[in-house]
């Protein structure tokens, strides 16, 4: 066992635990987005930070890839970590500001206003269908691909894979829109779960208008540029 | 041309993939030796056939049993490495910032409407590629554009045509009009200060710097190229490759290493005087090209 403080309780969690598992076993709520149990634990979002440390030593780190440690002060929600999640809230907001979770956060943590450039992305590269692919259906059909503001997440050369099964794994995790719908362009399709259950957008033959019965995706109503 | 009317990087037509398989095979072969030679072994495709086809990426996420998407991944990362065949002369234009302060941004203009296309693209006759880099290490000399691996210092805009046209004849670097339009090396002797730089015999289009030899059996000029970066070198010996040449000031007859070894092969290193501070150290092994260039301290 490992003794720590968090939120300035006295706690001991079991050897191995990360941060975020520690704080979330004893009730103390930490917001997360990339994190997903049966994964291994990635860090892109930084929705998860808190401080460790005291005084002028006290720093973020992201919570699901901080391994819990002996002596180790944590607090999940101090003002710090608050403005920080706030940021990144609004950060998530200004890229996929049409995610129903993404949306939701923002409610929740009273994040009223987005002062970016507004973007309407439908990924914001957390990667969990990366590591559901490769980790839990074993096919590594998907994966990053390009870099900086290039990087995407897909299948290599954007065609369908020989390796995907369409097991719709990928769509099933996936925080932001819980569809990344490329049944539009049937020769990419990865997930091809609406083919399974013919909503009504694919009888359209455009599909920017339309609502997706995989509520509350609207991947399809945005036009992309 | 209007800029809008520039053909994008897409516009080029898809050729017939001519990498043979083998070929790739042989060269997943010899490189396959770590495990994470992913890298290497697409860097010696992008080297050999100056573009990596979707085949040859499948043919390496084969034979080396790494999945698809983690070399796709990695090919799509490196800016080194293209999908797309690149055209024959590679211009890199260098957006960093001392470049850009010094009006990089027009200089690629310039080229873009001058080639036709824009920086990523290639030219429908696949004669030129441009793509833009973030320094190339070499600021004080900015804007730097490279071409076909021969830097090109202090490029304004003026300047792109005739440096397109010698790409074009395959003579870039060749151009001596005075200015410096390439990285080029006056060498003088550092005991006599007398030029070591010989006009007559131009090699890269720049004069070579002439020194005398003395080798076994044979004694004899031993030239070299002026042209940072160009390992061009030519001597009158007839001793067999891996002979160290004792090298002289064909002036003052002082022997000319001055105790530092070659990095490559440990041979005394020959060193010239280049401006006031610099310091060019070359190996007078035959079939050696290691060298330096100091800039003294
Ligand atoms: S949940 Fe920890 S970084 Fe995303
Ligand atoms: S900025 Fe162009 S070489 Fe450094």
């Amino acid at each position: 066992m490992i003794s720590l403080t968090i939120n300035g309780l006295p706690v001991a969690v079991e050897e191995g635990s990360t941060v975020l598992e520690a704080a979330r076993f004893l009730g103390f709520p930490i917001p997360t987005l990339c994190h997903m149990e049966g994964l291994s634990p990635y860090g892109a979002c930084r929705l998860c930070v808190v401080e460790i440390g005291e005084g002028p030593k006290a720093r973020l780190v992201s919570s699901c890839t901080f391994p819990a440690q002996e002596g180790l002060v944590v607090r999940t929600a101090s003002e710090r970590v608050l403005r920080a999640r706030r940021m990144v809230i609004e950060l998530l907001l200004a890229s996929c500001p049409q995610s129903k979770t993404i949306q939701d956060l923002a409610a929740k943590h009273g994040v009223h206003r987005q002062r970016f450039r507004q973007e309407h992305e439908d990924c914001i590269l957390c990667g969990r269908c990366v590591r559901m692919c490769e980790e839990q259906m074993m096919a590594k059909a998907i994966g990053f691909r390009g870099r900086g503001d290039r990087r995407s997440i897909g299948t290599p050369f954007d065609e369908k894979s020989e390796v995907c099964r369409l097991c719709g794994g990928c769509m099933y995790v996936c925080p932001v829109c819980e569809l990344r719908c490329t049944y539009s362009e049937p020769d990419k399709v990865v997930c091809g779960g609406c083919a399974n259950l013919s909503p009504p957008c694919i009888e359209k033959d455009k599909f920017h208008d339309m609502m997706c019965f995989l509520d509350p995706c609207v991947a399809c109503e945005i036009e992309k540029d | 041309m209007a800029l809008r009317e520039l053909k994008m990087a897409e516009s080029i037509a898809p050729v017939a993939d001519t990498m043979e398989p083998q070929s790739i095979e042989r060269l997943i072969e010899e490189n396959a030796q770590a495990p994470a030679a992913l890298i290497a072994i697409l860097q010696a495709i992008q080297r050999e056939h100056g573009y990596l086809s979707a085949a040859a990426l499948r043919e390496v996420s084969r034979a080396t049993g790494r999945p698809l998407v983690d070399v796709y991944g990695v090919a799509t990362f490196y800016r080194a490495f293209s999908l797309h065949p690149r055209g024959k002369h590679v211009v890199s234009a260098c957006l960093g910032t001392a470049c850009h302060v010094r009006g990089a941004h027009a200089v690629v203009g310039e080229i873009e409407r001058q080639l036709g296309i824009r920086a990523g693209g290639t030219t429908e006759d696949r004669e030129f590629s441009l793509e833009t880099v973030n320094c190339l290490g070499a600021c004080a000399l900015g804007p730097v554009v490279v071409i076909d691996g021969h830097y090109v210092s202090k490029v304004g805009k003026e300047k792109v045509r005739p440096l397109l046209d010698d790409a074009r004849r395959g003579r870039v670097g060749g151009r001596n009009d005075g200015e410096a339009t390439s990285l080029s090396l006056v060498a003088h002797c550092s005991h006599c200060r007398a030029s070591l730089m010989d006009p007559d015999h131009p090699f890269d289009g720049l004069p070579s710097i002439r020194l005398a030899m003395k080798g076994p059996g044979a004694t004899g000029w031993w030239r070299i190229s002026s042209r940072y970066g160009s390992n061009k070198r030519e001597t009158n010996s007839t001793a067999p490759r891996g002979t160290v040449l004792s090298v002289y000031c064909t002036h003052c007859g002082e022997d000319l290493s001055d105790g530092w070894k070659c990095p490559a092969c440990r041979a005394p290193l020959v060193s010239l005087g280049v401006g006031e501070l610099a310091r060019l150290r070359v190996c007078p092994r035959l079939g050696c090209d290691g060298h330096m260039l100091d800039v003294a301290s």
